[in-house]
């Protein structure tokens, strides 16, 4: 049997974040999906080449597409509702790789000062990041 | 740690861990890429978008290059199939009889659909497009 110091008993939050982990990630590949079906809807199959597809795909924002066959980017590319379809991504994603971050960190480094004091760096660069992040989805 | 033995990677690749551990070590790193990858590109994007920065911009024309656009699209997809592999056999333990299985099936998957685009884009790289 194995024994280390630096196993300790998980808390709640900790089973939350295995769950949000878990969902978040699938929900991260439907909105991919939901992605490519919308941009063949709108007209990607002849005004998208491959590569725009999959920046539309990773996501969609209207700079990802601008350099594209599209007549109009504001006719279903550039609109409200992709706005906010890429917040809810950004939350997902931004929150789904910090906390595989925050793992990373965790299972290579084990001086709890250090541990906590990068943790609360995670959480600065998180909400940082989504700030950084709305900003640039609206100002696109 | 514990028995403080130090084994080499490969060694544990070879021994027991074989492509389960591989999976492993390669969700990490795609992991760790996309987070370094898309944290860049969102604050130079922020920069160039807000303040015209050339510093910026040249940094983003970097991710258009085809041979960086091979790898992000092997650590997108790559983490996606594996994570969707793991969240299916965290919610459905009992699937765990068939790891191996699941890891074959989605490797399978996983050739076909990042060569096929990779082919294309080198194609079009090579031929000029």
């Amino acid at each position: 049997m194995q024994s280390s110091p630096s196993v300790r008993p998980r808390g709640p939050f900790e089973y939350g974040m295995w769950w949000f982990t878990r969902l978040s990630g699938l929900a991260l590949i439907l909105f991919g999906a939901v992605s490519l079906g919308a941009a063949f809807v709108l007209g990607g199959r002849t005004q998208l080449d491959m590569p725009a597809v999959f920046r539309w795909i990773f996501f969609p924002n209207p700079n990802h597409v601008i350099n594209s066959d599209i007549p109009d980017i504001e006719q279903g590319w550039s609109n409200t509702f992709w706005q906010i379809y890429s917040m809810v991504m950004i939350f997902l994603a931004a929150g789904h790789g910090f906390n595989g971050l925050r793992m990373v960190i965790e299972d290579y480094i084990t001086r709890p000062l250090l541990v906590r004091i990068l943790r609360v760096t995670l959480l600065v660069l998180w909400l940082g990041g989504m700030v950084v992040a709305v900003f640039v989805i609206l100002a696109s | 740690m514990t028995l403080n033995r130090r084994v080499s990677i490969w060694a544990g690749l070879r021994y027991k861990g074989k492509l389960g551990m591989a999976n492993w070590i390669l969700h990490r790193i795609t992991g760790l890429g996309i987070v370094l990858f898309v944290g860049m590109h969102i604050i130079v994007g922020f920069f160039g978008q807000s303040f015209g920065s050339d510093a910026a911009f040249a940094i983003n024309a970097i991710y258009e290059s085809w041979g960086f656009q091979l790898f992000v699209y092997f650590s997108v997809l790559f983490h996606a199939f594996n994570g969707s592999r793991l969240a299916l056999m965290d919610i459905f333990p009992g699937l765990i009889r068939f790891q191996r299985e699941l890891i074959w099936l989605q490797w399978l998957i996983f050739i076909p659909v990042y060569g096929l685009p990779s082919f294309i884009m080198l194609q079009n790289t090579l031929t000029g497009v």
